[in-house]
């Protein structure tokens, strides 16, 4: 236990009071420690603005969330009245409710762009490792929340969204039936799959998503952040022992913050105002109809920030699976030709390649498809360990590797598209080659990243002083 | 009158939008393009609302809608109990029609559908928004003695619902002209080639289209009646924030003008 303070004579009653609960509670402490001497890299871009508005939006949904549990009833027969109870009825009602189902896109947006930054700086890399990993975990408990949340208004897609992605489950071999069930509470999505999808909504996932929120930040703040030269700022310090490189995150990136908070914020309150259904794609036209159970709509689409995982899921036909088994058999055959095993590492990897494709092709396609959309997500869990690029940064890495990446980037985005889109066969196969580049691009990684001739990487990194810049728009 | 344009033009881009404009003609008749100049005119919208009793509340019912949220385009309370209640009905509740649903669905085959949020959701993504799409339902109504009603439509193909408003618009027949299939030579296609009209109505085409799109701007009213606070209260956030943008960005700089 620290010794007593006690208030220099004379102080006011704020210093008074500081130290009287700096006494019992480490709150000096932990403001020092997280926000004024906690040193992070001077040569942030843009690009390091999506954490802040991740919290930002974060809180925006547990704000209106808590607001809108007020007057939303969990009951099929009532769901859908009482959100438009919460449009027309509840004052400023209208308004919660646009900020919460804004902000759930939002999310996502902010989330993809943050996932993107880590991707093209290496911030996965060692030591941030598990700054990844719980990043990785919130992004899928983020995933589970907004399904569960979409079924809330209980409109005609909230209806046959979850109907669909339910039925998934029950594609799993053997216990696939009785999970579904499980999950829905009932033979079809009704009340009794509201009123569970409702409190996971509203209680146990948001518990899980704040503590991984926790664990997140503790982990950032214990290795500190990247930036996007890659460099080590650590590495280099002052007389004071503090980076050279680096400044401390209070004030100056507070007020950065601050600034990105008040774009963020205009452009947010331009979409929640003046077009709060997104075009469609944020507020689906067909989810202004209530659900009936006895009228399938004619295209099924999930709302836009599933749309890559849906692609993959559409795209794995029989056809598909007849490639995948394909792949699978070379790249055994490769392996035990090239892989310089021993007998016993050749024959190991010959029975596992042979059970695998007897696996293929003795499971429905459509289970595979489950697995391929799961797998699409869990991948992400493996980066730290599939990217054996020496640098950190894709300034430093060839040239190419630019392109790798924005051809990953076009088909991640292609497969969004297409996701929104009813089946086509042409779509179909860009979704196909789709999927098999997104899987490529991580598959192949541990290859592909070692590969090309790599720019040295300097020891600091760089900056230009914003000093001489009249205008101080520099990011 | 400044503030007025402003607005019209919030409430024009607001709707125009979530629309991006119509492609190819796939996928049936094409919508045409609601005026939506009627969403800031009080009066327009005002005798939306006297079509919409008039006519489509007998079925449709709008239960989400309370007659008193009317006073938000200008009607008040006498207006509306003297106007568009039935008898029974009292200002603070729901608008409900007097049909049996289940009497509704022997008649027509389908429960005439809630009308309280139709307009917002029959936008299509590429095609137009809710209210093109009524708006040009309510205008391409033709004599089909194949149907039971007697009525068919261009915009939605064996509608249930016969043309309510046939008394002022009068009756018309489709012409329609058999043309090759462009992709398929064996087959033949009917296309769209104009309306005749039977009988005259009680309003000529040009007073029919204006009371369809004040009937129009009512439902897209009805679907969010917050909409007008909306984009008010918009156009001040925006004013808000973009001050405080600025001020931002010259807080942000004068610090990081002492960082080398």
């Amino acid at each position: 236990m620290a010794e007593m303070q006690t208030a220099p004579p004379g102080a006011g009653a704020g210093r008074r009071l500081l130290t009287w609960v700096d006494n019992r509670f480490p709150l000096s402490k932990l403001f020092n420690e997280h926000m004024a001497h906690y040193y992070a890299p001077k040569n942030f871009n843009i690009w390091y603005v999506f954490g802040s508005l991740a919290l930002l939006v974060l809180v925006n949904q547990i704000l209106t969330g808590i607001f809108l549990t007020m007057h939303y009833k969990p009951d099929a027969a009532k769901a859908f009245e009482s959100v438009e109870y919460i449009m027309r009825d509840v004052p400023w009602g209208w308004l919660v409710r646009y900020m919460h189902s804004t902000g759930a896109s939002a999310f996502f947006i902010v989330v993809y762009l943050h996932m993107w930054r880590g991707l093209i700086y290496g911030s996965y890399r060692k030591p941030r490792e598990l700054v990844w990993l719980f990043g990785c975990a919130i992004f899928l408990s983020l995933m589970a929340e907004a399904f569960m949340g979409y079924l809330l208004p209980w409109g005609q897609m909230s209806y046959w969204g979850a109907q669909v992605i339910v039925n998934l489950f029950s594609a799993v071999p053997f216990i696939g039936p009785d999970l579904s069930l499980l999950i829905r509470g009932d033979y079809v999505v009704g009340d009794a799959t509201l009123n569970r999808f409702f409190s996971f909504h509203v209680i146990a996932v948001p518990l899980v998503l704040l503590g991984l929120v926790v664990a997140h930040i503790i982990a950032l703040h214990e290795v500190g952040s990247n930036n996007p030269d890659g460099v080590e700022v650590k590495e280099k310090k002052d007389a004071n022992g503090n980076p050279l490189d680096s400044i401390p995150f209070h004030p100056y990136y507070t007020v950065h913050d601050i600034y990105a908070v008040s774009v963020f914020l205009f452009i947010f309150s331009a979409v929640l105002f003046f077009a709060p259904e997104g075009g469609g794609y944020f507020l689906e036209f067909n989810n202004f109809i209530e659900a009936n159970p006895l009228k399938t709509p004619p295209h099924i689409a999930p709302v836009w920030y599933f749309t890559p995982y849906y692609s993959m899921l559409r795209a794995t036909t029989d056809l598909m699976v007849n490639v995948l088994a394909i792949i699978l058999a070379l790249a055994a055959v490769l392996a035990i030709l090239r892989g310089g095993f021993r007998a016993a590492g050749k024959i190991a990897i010959a029975v596992a390649a042979l059970v695998a494709v007897f696996l293929l092709k003795t499971f429905d396609a459509k289970f595979w498809g489950v697995v391929v959309m799961g797998g699409a997500v869990l991948i992400l869990f493996f980066l730290p360990w599939l990217d054996r690029s020496p640098v950190k940064s894709i300034r430093y890495r060839p040239g190419w590797h630019r392109i790798v990446y924005g051809v990953f980037l076009a088909f991640f985005l292609a497969l969004g598209y297409l996701g929104s889109q009813p089946p086509s066969p042409a779509g179909n196969y860009v979704s196909q080659l789709g999927t098999l580049v997104y899987f490529g691009f991580f598959l192949l990684m541990p290859w592909w990243s070692r590969m090309g001739i790599f720019k040295p990487v300097p020891d600091r990194v760089t900056f230009a002083s914003h000093a001489s810049d009249l205008s101080g728009v520099h990011r | 009158m400044m503030k007025t344009l402003v607005l019209r033009l919030l409430v024009v881009l607001g709707l125009a939008l979530p629309v991006v404009p119509a492609t190819a003609s796939e996928g049936g008749y094409p919508w045409d393009p609601f005026p939506a100049a009627k969403m800031t005119d009080m009066a327009a919208l005002q005798n939306g609302a006297r079509i919409f009793t008039n006519y489509c509340l007998g079925c449709h019912s709008a239960t989400y809608m309370r007659y008193n949220r009317l006073h938000d385009i200008g009607l008040s309370d006498e207006q509306i109990k003297k106007n568009l209640l039935f008898a029974t009905d009292k200002v603070g509740d729901t608008m409900r029609a007097a049909i049996d649903p289940r009497q509704a669905k022997d008649w027509f085959g389908t429960a005439p559908p809630d009308l309280s949020v139709i307009a917002r959701s029959r936008a299509e993504i590429g095609r137009g928004s809710g209210a093109d799409y009524l708006y040009t339902l309510w205008r391409t109504f033709y004599r089909d003695d194949a149907k039971p009603t007697g009525w068919n439509n261009l915009v939605f193909p064996d509608i249930a619902m016969p043309h309510a408003l046939w008394q002022l618009q009068g009756e018309r027949r489709a012409r329609f002209v058999e043309v090759k299939d462009p992709h398929d030579a064996a087959r033949t296609m009917h296309r769209f080639a104009g309306f005749e009209q039977i009988t005259k109505g009680t309003l000529d085409q040009q007073q029919y289209d204006e009371a369809i799109g004040d009937l129009v701007a009512y439902l897209q009213w009805m679907g969010e009646p917050a909409q007008g606070t909306r984009v008010r209260v918009g156009v001040g956030v925006l004013v808000f924030l973009g001050l405080i943008v600025l001020f931002t960005w010259r807080l942000s700089s004068a610090y990081w003008r002492t960082v080398h």
